[in-house]
């Protein structure tokens, strides 16, 4: 019965969503703006329609109908509820049903903001966004459904929605359970959050198209999506900053980020996002380059559609990727339909968004960013090129190749080195035209300092030169920021009598972005610190020792105190070492590696036993033990200097974001006020 | 130049030209560097049959390489002093539809294992046992071939389709 309302719910909401497109269409084009009302109230009640459709799913797996295919496959009695709730996401069609969800309940939203001043928008915005969720709903409900049952015709199991001739409805006692590797506090978080971000980017590219098809170019629908893309981006930065957490804590091979297909595809629209989101702020200040943030967005739907369509379409060979399935013709059709479409679109209305204005200096602040998004574009296709290439090299040649992660690290490198650069003059530099000279005399106290960066980690005895370079640039990134907020509280000192704390807060309120831009920037320098200190100076050790014998790594010693082995209530088998941490002689901490074994799924799960500290990380894997524990157990170990710092970036990052987006309640009043005074430098 | 525009409230005054060679460079600074490292990291993809060819071929001495095969649970030996594992892959066809036609990965990897008449390779591996290191799996290994015949891996990637999604629950009741 619940099955039946999940699918109804679903079928029922892709008559509506396809029903929405054609109405909004014809309303648009025969003036008819009751047509085009009726599409908002299609795409208003997709969202309740959706909801009644996962709600029955949530129902079914938490009910443990394991007569349902999908809740066999992903669900068992004896998860708890918070994991049954994860499992809706945990396999293929009953990822693809929250997806369309998720896009639903932001066409909700979106048909609720006041559309006076953009009744052009409205119906194109409608026919994109249900069109994506039509799209999604079909490929749920006619090749991906998770409301399949299980039947019992003549002595043959087969799978089937509806009722097969004399079958029997039949069901596993139990089901498999959810992979044990996404048991993890962090898979709660992690996918909404990429979906979430995934998601968000096609509001934003709703808006850009249908800014192209009314050819209304002024900056109009960059001030309607940048709220969505800053969202989108953060979604996106925080799913990606939570897998990396999440590989780092349970995948237990001491790293983070492994240039695996599935996490380059979700990495794709986070480099073309923050890309947009660059070339939105030059047309925003400057009103140049206006093609760009368009050719971006088209780039970032089709990126989030096709790393959607890559989890999914067993090309991959990857920890992510789900079962292989027929759906992946039908995605790549409907990426190339839109792209070329797009595009398309873009080429008839590109003189319309042509700008006037010119480039007139390479210091100027527009040039700089836009070598950044060369730059991110650059990553881009780095990333793009290594997924594709040993799908193309094998049409071309039929040869089978694979990129490693060392192809991506070659390019990465001097790619992030480049932002780095740029991040050092950015903020010094100002709108459309700066001379050397002038960048000159603001740079080299920074600079000194910066040098202090150099000088330090050389004295430490560092001689790796690409590490040492790549040190003196977050230092001059960060004393450059901070030279930078000094100057310009001194100059607000000088002209008010307030105190300091005012001040600060003060220069905070009036340019409430470029400061949330300066804590962005800042935590991406943390960040490149936590990843030079890992892939430049990570050091591994392995070996087997007996109880009270001791390993040593760095500064670190590790000594083997005992080893518990357990079966808890959750139907797992734990086997747990408990390490004591020493330094210079003396006993600092204890740490737990483990390693969960799973009945239920057959499948066990390594989580290291971490010490972390701002400096370094010592980070400890249980691999193996003898039958008598105390004889001897086997350990991996690994020393990650500065790792901390990538995710005291990624929490940095998210303070910017949030900044930006706080409410203003004093900025209009202080901004008048002394926007005369510092509205130009110097 | 002949701009009969109406002027913005900025005159031109850059040099296109000068910002095109710019952004060329940057461009081809990022070709450039894709394209090295792309020859440099560039693996092959082999299957256990394509190994053995290449091999009397001669193609493969020192090269890095990257191979799959299904694992043979009876061979897998694992030395916990010396962190040595060692253990036998045997062929599995590297074409998606061949082995779709076999009934899919899972059912590929027990044929294969079950098969004596397929062309085996014994490999050897130091460092942590993966925990999905188990008969009929799918070993992804990155490494070299020996002279000797054994192929030393430097990485280790296990796949268990039927720990995934898919499969049919072995218990099922009315």
């Amino acid at each position: 019965m619940i099955a039946e309302i999940g699918f109804g719910s679903l079928f029922i909401s892709l008559i509506i969503s396809v029903y929405g497109v054609i109405a909004a269409i014809y309303g648009e084009r025969n003036h008819q703006r009751k047509w085009v009302f009726s599409a908002k109230q299609a795409m208003r009640l997709v969202f309740p329609l959706l909801t009644l459709s996962i709600g029955s799913l949530i129902f079914l797996i938490l009910n443990n109908n394991f007569e349902v295919v999908y809740v066999a496959s992903v669900s068992s009695i004896n998860m708890p509820v918070y994991l049954k709730i994860t499992a809706i996401w945990g396999g293929q069609a009953g990822s693809m049903l929250f997806w369309s969800w998720l896009l639903a309940g932001f066409g909700f939203i979106v048909t609720f903001r006041k559309w006076d001043r953009d009744q052009d928008f409205l119906p194109w915005v409608i026919a994109i966004c249900l069109g994506t969720i039509a799209f999604f709903v079909v490929l749920n409900t006619f090749f991906e459904n998770p409301f399949v049952r299980y039947w019992q015709v003549n002595q043959e199991i087969v799978q089937s929605f509806v009722h097969p001739p004399g079958g029997i409805q039949v069901a596993p006692r139990n089901g498999g359970g959810l992979n044990p590797l996404l048991r993890h506090p962090g898979m709660i978080i992690h996918p909404p959050m990429q979906y979430l971000g995934f998601v968000a980017f096609i509001v934003p590219y709703a808006f850009a198209m249908a800014s192209l098809i009314t050819g209304r170019s002024d900056d109009r629908w960059i001030q309607l999506s940048r709220p969505w893309a800053i969202w989108a981006w953060l979604f996106l930065s925080l799913g990606l900053i939570l897998g990396a957490r999440w590989a780092y804590d349970v995948l237990g091979w001491g790293g983070y980020w492994g240039w695996d297909p599935v996490e380059n595809s979700a990495l794709m629209p986070w480099l073309s996002g923050t890309a947009f989101l660059h070339a939105v702020l030059i047309q925003e200040k400057r009103n140049m380059f206006k093609q760009w943030p368009i050719v971006l967005i088209i780039v970032t739907y089709n990126l989030v559609i096709f790393g959607t369509f890559l989890t999914r379409s067993g090309l991959l060979s990857s920890v992510h990727s789900f079962a292989r399935s027929s759906i992946g013709p039908i995605f790549l059709a409907f990426i190339a339909l839109t792209f070329i479409a797009s595009f398309w679109l873009l080429s008839s209305r590109w003189e319309k968004f042509k700008s006037r204005q010119v480039l007139t200096s390479f210091f100027s602040k527009e040039a700089l960013i836009l070598i950044t998004i060369i730059l991110f574009l650059g990553m881009l296709v780095t990333t793009f090129w290594g997924v594709i290439f040993p799908n193309i090299s094998e049409l071309v040649t039929g040869q089978k190749v694979t990129v490693g992660p060392p192809f991506y690290e070659r390019v990465a490198g001097p790619i992030l080195g480049g932002v780095l650069v740029i991040m050092v003059i950015c903020p010094l530099a100002v709108w459309s035209f700066v001379s050397f000279k002038h960048l000159g005399k603001l740079l080299w106290k920074p600079f000194i300092v910066s040098l202090l960066g150099v000088l330090l980690p050389i004295y430490g005895g560092l001689t790796k030169v690409p590490a040492v370079i790549a040190f003196w640039l977050v230092a001059f990134v960060l004393a450059v920021n901070g030279f930078e907020f000094i100057r310009r509280t001194r100059l607000r000192r000088r002209s008010q009598s307030e105190s300091l704390f005012q001040t600060i807060s003060g220069v905070f309120q009036r340019n409430k972005r470029s400061y949330s831009a300066i804590i962005i920037h800042v935590g991406m320098v943390f960040m490149a610190l936590g990843i030079i200190g890992i892939e430049f100076f990570q050091t591994e050790t392995q070996g087997t020792i007996a109880e009270g014998q001791e390993l040593q790594l760095a500064s670190y010693t590790m000594e083997y105190e005992q080893l518990d082995i357990f079966n808890t209530s959750d139907d797992r088998n734990v086997a747990r070492a408990v390490i004591l941490v020493k330094k210079d002689g003396q006993v600092i901490d204890e740490i737990y590696p483990r390693r969960d074994f799973y009945y239920d799924s057959n499948q066990q799960v390594t989580i290291p036993g971490v010490r972390s500290t701002l400096v370094d990380d010592f980070y400890t894997i249980l691999v193996d033990w003898k039958a008598v524990t105390s004889e001897g157990a086997t350990f991996k170990v690994y020393h990650n200097p500065l790792v901390k710092w990538l995710w005291i970036g990624a929490w940095t990052i998210i303070l910017g974001v949030v900044v930006t987006s706080l409410p203003d309640n004093r900025s209009t009043r202080a901004g008048s006020r002394t926007r005369g005074r510092d509205g130009h430098r110097n | 130049m002949n701009d009969l525009h109406p002027i913005d409230a900025e005159p031109r005054k850059g040099k296109p030209l000068k910002f095109i060679i710019g952004g060329l460079v940057i461009v081809a600074a990022i070709v450039y560097l894709i394209v090295s490292s792309l020859q440099a990291n560039v693996q092959y993809f082999l299957t256990v049959d394509e190994v053995l060819e290449k091999q009397q071929a001669g193609e493969l001495s020192g090269r890095n390489i990257r191979l799959s095969g299904a694992v043979v649970g009876d061979t897998i030996q694992y030395d916990m002093d010396t962190l040595e594992l060692s253990f036998t892959i045997v062929h599995v066809p590297g074409d998606l539809e061949m082995v779709e036609e076999e009934g899919g990965l899972a059912a590929a990897l027990h044929n294969a294992v079950i098969d004596p008449a397929r062309s085996r390779l014994e490999v050897v591996y130091y460092g942590a046992r993966p925990d999905l290191l188990q008969d009929e799996a799918q070993a992804i290994l990155t490494g070299e071939l020996l002279a000797n015949g054994i192929f030393k891996a430097d990485e280790l990637l296990l796949k268990c389709p039927t720990k995934y999604e898919g499969s049919v629950p072995d218990q099922i009741e009315s």
